[in-house]
């Protein structure tokens, strides 16, 4: 089985935010969620850089390791997906993922949260395969259809890469070794304790 | 005309040219400093900042922070610190005390009970201990039900189950805190004027109260003795830093909070939370098993006047000399102690 993986290559990210909305018109993403995110680094000096964040579906995955119900599981392809039927809204997945993903619906009062939502890798939940409550739930299942995340596929410049962790990692060597210059695998080594030069 | 026309277009067109020139030159020596090149390097921010932030386009200014990796101490702390923190603090406290049980068996009243009672504790009093104890005892529980419920509890309730208790203990845990607070604040300003430090605590201090002396050693103490003082500030400190950081944790990024001052919070919340578990079951067992004749006083709020005379003399004949004994039949007016 492959290992999924994203790879943003920030040499090539436009900004554009196309990612960003093309997921949440996929998945029918409410407003005040993000699942995906474009942030810029240096905004307007030589030197800038954009890349596109969203769950990065981590090997040893810390929301998985401090989630007090235990509601995370990781699939054979890698996906790091949980089941919102078990998430109680502590909000502590928050505070241990390296890349900001979980989001939470504000549904009372003060700060509580609702169940967490968060990217699929476009592989839906613990529900039946394209389910209709699994739709509601998580979002198209792309994966079990044989397509990639939606965010990947239509990105303008291929900046943003998604699939097999070796097949994306050697697309972006080969970049790197092609035009002279890579700022790297944004993430990698904190979620998979792996970089590509 | 033609030939002139002609002239001026190549002198305007070279010029041009010279401007193209000569402004591209300056463009090119910035781009020798690199806009292309790895000018943002991930592993260089992340050492030199720990985190990288940026700038995004949505109102959720948390998402504008790419990476955060700080959140590894926080799961670690989670995972495996507070367990261990928790774990020997209650559990080291539970043995203590029956430990404590076994050698030295439930503290009775020596003298035997007298039979008369004082009033010890106003049916206020009585309700703000009260109100602040369930609370607590729910909090306790709920809160330890986040650490270690899922190595305990979700084995045999089952993912459904434990997720249903877990959430409805949730809420308890964040409705009841207010509850809690206004508890510990009327405690704060209830007894504070008796629990500031004396004399007589001194002693108290030299010889534990008499407490590890089986032959029933005791040291003088007004309403309050030095270990409950001690009880009482922990509670109020304690009880004050588990509201601060607790009310973080309701209101999450409320203020400008950052993911580390959220993380740092909940550390604190947990830290000061077990120990607060631990101690208070040490406040339990000496109210109860521990002692006799001590339960009483959180009951109908009196005492036997022999324990009184043994474990707070001083309070005791304050109260006399004052007649603020309490009336009624079997309750002490304003008889002299001896």
């Amino acid at each position: 089985m492959a290992r999924m993986k994203f790879l943003c290559d920030a040499d090539r990210c436009i900004e554009c935010n196309a990612c960003v909305t093309a997921c949440k018109n996929e998945h029918d993403i409410p407003w005040g969620i993000n699942r995906r995110r474009v942030v810029t680094l240096d905004d307007g000096k030589p030197g800038e850089r954009s890349v596109s964040m969203a769950c990065m579906h981590c090997t040893d995955a810390p929301c998985a390791a401090v989630c007090p119900v235990d509601c995370f599981y990781t699939t054979a392809d890698g996906v790091v997906l949980h089941n919102k039927d078990l998430c109680i809204g502590c909000g502590y997945c928050f505070y241990a993922c390296p890349f900001g993903a979980p989001q939470y619906p504000k549904t009372g009062n003060f700060g509580s949260r609702g169940k967490m939502d968060k990217c699929t890798f476009c592989a839906g939940g613990p529900e039946a395969d394209g389910s209709k409550e699994e739709y509601e739930k998580y979002g198209a299942n792309r994966l079990a259809e044989g397509k990639l995340p939606l965010c990947a596929e239509m990105c303008s410049t291929k900046a943003l890469l998604a699939g097999d962790g070796e097949v994306v990692g050697q697309i972006y060597k080969e970049r790197v070794e092609t035009r002279g210059y890579g700022s790297g695998a944004w993430g990698w080594l904190t979620a998979y304790d792996e970089n590509i030069t | 005309m033609t030939r002139l026309s002609r002239a001026v277009r190549t002198i305007v067109s070279a010029l041009v040219l010279c401007c193209v020139i000569a402004l591209a030159l300056p463009a090119s020596s910035v781009g020798q400093t690199s806009p292309n090149a790895a000018a943002v390097n991930e592993q260089q921010l992340l050492k030199q900042l720990k985190v990288i932030r940026g700038l995004g386009t949505i109102p959720d200014t948390k998402s504008y922070v790419l990476e955060h990796p700080a959140g590894r101490q926080w799961r670690e702390f989670r995972t495996v610190w507070l367990k261990w923190i928790g774990g020997v603090s209650i559990i080291g406290m539970l043995a203590l005390l029956t430990l404590f049980y076994l050698w030295r068996g439930t503290i009775r009243i020596e003298g035997g009970r007298s039979g008369r009672k004082i009033i010890r504790f106003t049916a206020f009093e009585r309700f703000v201990h009260w109100l602040t104890a369930t609370t607590f005892v729910i909090l306790g529980i709920t809160g330890l039900n986040i650490t270690f419920g899922r190595a305990l509890i979700l084995p045999w309730l089952g993912p459904n189950a434990f997720s249903a208790w877990s959430e409805s203990a949730k809420y308890a845990h964040n409705y009841l805190s207010f509850a809690f607070t206004i508890g510990v604040v009327l405690m704060f300003v209830m007894w504070i004027g008796q629990n500031f430090p004396t004399k007589a605590d001194i002693e108290w201090m030299k010889t534990g109260g008499g407490m590890f002396s089986k032959n029933g050693g005791h040291a003088p103490a007004w309403k309050f003795n030095a270990g409950q003082k001690m009880l009482y500030w922990f509670i109020v400190l304690g009880g004050a830093a588990m509201m601060i950081t607790g009310y973080m944790l309701i209101f999450p990024f409320y203020g400008g909070l950052t993911v580390g001052s959220m993380e740092l919070a909940e550390v604190f919340h947990a830290v000061v939370g077990v120990l607060f578990v631990a101690l208070i079951l040490a406040h339990i067992y000496l109210g109860t098993v521990g002692m006799e004749g001590a339960f009483e006083s959180m009951v109908d709020g009196t005492v036997d006047l022999n324990w009184a005379k043994e474990h707070h003399p001083l309070w005791l004949q304050e109260e006399l000399a004052q007649d603020r004994g309490a009336k009624g039949p079997g309750l002490v007016t304003s008889t002299p102690a001896e």
